[in-house]
Formats: C-alpha cells, structure tokens, sequence
C-alpha cells in the first residue's frame, strides 16, 4: 500500500531518491542485522545501481546507512570519507544477481560482519525512496522498513505462533501486521511480523534463544517521517 | 490510498468535498496517523521546500561535478524574455533551484521522487505566492498531489529506471496540475483533467541523464516539466476537457515504460547520454569527482 507522505516524501539529502535514499534505507536496513554499525561490508550493486551509482552516490547513501546515517542526514554527501577514518572496510562490487526480468534493476547485496554476526541482504529500491528486502541469509522475505520487523525462521512445531505472540506481548509490544508461510507441513515456518513499538535487542535474542527458532533477525523501521 | 483517481473524484464530488480531503481521510484510514499528524508532516514539506528554493537562488551554488549550476540565479537577474516578471519565468526559476540543490546532496523533499523534486513546489508555491493563497491551502495541495502520485506509484510506477522521466518529472507535472487546480478553486474533476493534460503532454519522455548523474538533463527537465504543468493547469482552469480518463492516461504511462528500452531507463545507456557530447562530458565529470576524492 502506498502512503501519501511516501509520496510527499521523503526530506532527503539529493540526488536520487532511488539511488541515494532508497540505498541509505537498504543501507541502514543491512546494519540492523548485525546490531550496529558492521566492521566490514561486502555491496554488490546490480543493474542500474552498477551502472550509475557513483554518479549518484548511491555507494556514499549505502556506506553512511550502514553507519546509521539517515535519509536526510546531510553527512551522506561525505560518508565514504568518514567510512576511511573510522577504519571502517566497505567493499563495492558491481555484478548481475539475475535476468533484467526477475531481479529490480536497482538491487543491491549487502553482507555485513560486526564482531561474531555476519548476515546477508538483498534488497531493491523502487522508487520514491521505497525500498523491499528480498531475501536474508537466502531466504525469501517482504520487509519494506515502514515499520520494525521482526523475521524468524522456526522449526513447525506447535504453538509457536502464540508463544512468539506472548513473549512480543510481555515485551509491550502491539503487533501491526503477522505474515507465516512454510514450504511443507513439518518443514521450516517462516515468520515476518510488523510491530507499533521498536523492539530491543533482548527481544530478539529471547526470541533466538527459543530452541525451536533457526534464525532471527531484528530491522528497524527506516521510514520517512 | 485510493488506487483509481476517478474512485476519488466521484467520492469527493458525491459529498462536495475536495480531492484533498478524501486523499487525507484515506491516509489516516490506512492506520497510525491523525489527520492533524499528517498535515504537520505536510507542513514541514512545504517548509523543506521553500528552504531549497532559497538555497537554490544562490548564483554560487555548484555540484561537484559541476555540470550545471547557477542558472536559478540567471532567471532571477539574467535579461528578460517575453514573459520577463511573470508567474511563468518565477516557475521555472523555482524548479531550477530545487534540483541545482539536489544535484548539490542539498536537503530537499522527494516528491514524487528526487530527479522529480523541483516541479511541485516550483509550481505550488510560485502560484500560491502571485495569487497569494494561503500556507494551509497549500497544503491541502500537496496532500491532493500525494493522492495523485499514490495512484501513479500503484497503477504505473514513479521510477526512471523502471519507467522513464515520464515516470518522475511527467508524473510531478501530472501531480502539481491537478493539485494546483483544486488549490485555484477548480472542482476534482477539472483537477482530474489536468492531471491528465499534464502527464498526456509527457507520454514516452526518456530518462538519459549524462552519466547517470542527476543533473542534465534532470535540472532542465523539471522546468519544462513545470512548464508543462502550467499549460495543464491554464488549459483546465477553462474548462478544456481530456477525452481519455486520467486513470487510463496513467496506465499507459506505466504501459510504455514497461515497453522502454533500458537504455532509456536511467542506464545513461541511451538520449542525451549517449550523445557524442554527452559521453564526452560525463567521462570528464566523473573523473574530477574521483579526482575530488567523492
């Protein structure tokens, strides 16, 4: 669903919504996966992100999201100098991550490392400075960054959707939006739940702490306004 | 949001409302927000944008690549043409400076997009300010404006590289003509038309920035695209109709962006890009911004 002020929006530093704040969102969508702020990070651009990124600093917006730098934080004209003096290694690649009609043209894979957690995410820029991840750690998602998503891979055991629901709730928070898919009965339950509030770190780690959830993965909302 | 702009016209016009407030009552229906709350962000826009429209007058402001740049100022002091002191020349200042901002990482606000982002404001409030109309009826304007790029985004697209420039500075023309016109007084259905008569006049516009850079033709293209806008908006504002409904207008804009080479589609592949001088400049931009250490 597209919202009125996704349109009238957002206040960003230019000079492409797609390519500069679109891939800041992606940017700072990848750095929640590991926590923080990655030590080292792998960016393959794909399509018109290869193409024409540098002319519109789409690797500045992606370096300064992964630092924590915002859509229309005016230190994005600057990031990759500020990437440098903090020791920072951001590797940008251009490569084809699939035919023009399967993969958006303006997609990108981030692999970040900090400390002992590394992740991998694909995600796209399409348009108006909304953005879609894909896919994280290979598995298929829909995260938009509207609002604070909290995805799970879990075994199919039963119960699993009201326990997940009452651990969110003892942690005050309301969800907004719950999507399950799973491949098989028995196979792996995949989970994307949205939620009102931003949850914590310890949410996450409770939650993949649960014997019976594979992976869990915390990003926050990165929205316009 | 609404997904059809006749759905929106016909609710607005069923209960004497304007196109604004259907577009504002859908939006706090979708979840989170009051009414108040969205209008508070609106304002902030219009703020942003005034901001940007001010930095943009300084004849010193220049992009790293320095492919454009000062030419805002130009239209302020530079010599008259015919249509010298008029709401038209100040139009087309306010779209240059918005996007010699852009071009420079200033701070402005996407509407509908970045490479778009100098059509609306350049449009609403150079009208707003020679017809003097108020803050708040301006932004009635932008909330109309947003109900018309919501409908473009979910039936066409609002990417040049998935849909060509029409998608972004012909959409920004088709928003800011249908906003301008009910911010005139006119009803949702001239709105509508004008809508229609804007984004017509944009049909197959390609999107071949010189290096993929945001800047030429991007700054130029909004001021003729607000130039558009205004024709669309004088043209409606007299009762000039469209034959062919704005929603289907809209869905073969999506259409021949679909059908667009990809070298028209932000790859600098192809138009003005792929022009001997074209590709002369952009290899030398390119270099000095590496040189720069961007």
């Amino acid at each position: 669903m597209v919202s009125l002020l996704d349109i009238i929006g957002p206040v960003m530093v230019g000079p492409s919504s797609s390519h500069t704040a679109g891939a800041c969102r992606l940017g700072l969508l990848a750095r929640c996966l590991v926590g923080g702020t990655p030590q080292s990070a792998r960016i393959e651009l794909h399509g018109s992100f290869a193409r024409t990124g540098e002319g519109h600093g789409t690797d500045k917006a992606i370096a300064g999201g992964l630092m924590g730098f915002r859509p229309d934080d005016e230190r994005l004209r600057v990031a990759l100098d500020i990437m440098d003096r903090e020791g920072l290694d951001f590797i940008f690649e251009k490569t084809t991550l699939g035919e023009d009609n399967d993969v958006h043209p303006n997609t990108v894979r981030i692999t970040v490392t900090r400390d002992d957690r590394t992740a991998v995410m694909q995600g796209s820029s399409l348009g108006a400075g909304r953005v879609l991840v894909t896919q994280i750690d290979g598995y298929p998602v829909e995260v938009t960054g509207n609002l604070n998503t909290i995805v799970l891979v879990a075994e199919d055991v039963k119960g699993s959707v009201a326990r997940i629901a009452t651990l969110l709730a003892d942690a005050a928070l309301n969800i907004a939006t719950l999507r399950l898919s799973r491949k098989q009965r028995g196979g792996d339950a995949f989970m994307v739940i949205e939620l009102d509030e931003q949850p914590g770190e310890g949410v996450r780690d409770t939650i993949r702490a649960l014997p019976w959830v594979r992976w869990a993965f915390r990003l926050d909302k990165v929205g316009a306004a | 949001m609404y997904k059809s702009l006749a759905d929106a016209i016909r609710d607005a016009e069923s209960r004497g409302v304007s196109l604004a407030t259907v577009a504002l009552e859908a939006e706090a229906a979708d979840g989170g927000r009051t009414i108040a709350d969205i209008r508070d962000a609106l304002t902030r826009a219009l703020h942003i944008m005034r901001g940007a429209i001010t930095q943009g007058e300084n004849p010193a402001l220049r992009p790293e690549s320095g492919l454009v740049g000062g030419d805002a100022a130009k239209m302020i002091s530079g010599p008259p043409g015919p249509l010298a002191g008029t709401l038209f020349r100040d139009v087309l200042m306010r779209a240059l400076a918005v996007q010699e901002v852009n071009a420079c990482m200033g701070v402005i606000v996407a509407a509908p997009t970045a490479g778009g982002a100098g059509v609306l404001p350049a449009v609403l409030t150079g009208i707003a300010l020679a017809k003097n109309i108020s803050d708040e009826k301006v932004v009635d304007a932008l909330a109309t404006a947003g109900l018309i790029g919501a409908v473009v985004a979910e039936r066409a697209s609002l990417s040049g590289a998935e849909g060509g420039c029409q998608a972004e500075t012909g959409a920004a023309a088709g928003m800011a003509a249908g906003a301008a016109v009910e911010m005139l007084g006119g009803t949702p259905t001239q709105a509508g038309h004008a809508t229609a008569l804007a984004q017509q006049g944009t049909l197959g516009l390609v999107c071949d920035p010189l290096g993929g850079l945001v800047e030429l033709p991007c700054v130029f293209r909004n001021a003729t695209g607000a130039a558009i806008a205004l024709a669309a908006i004088e043209m409606a504002m007299a009762g000039v109709t469209f034959a062919i409904p704005v929603d289907e207008v809209i869905d073969v804009m999506g259409e021949i962006g679909k059908s667009m080479d990809v070298r028209y589609r932000e790859t600098a592949g192809g138009g003005l890009a792929a022009t001997p001088t074209g590709r002369r400049l952009a290899k030398e931009r390119l270099v000095q911004i590496k040189r720069a250490g961007g």
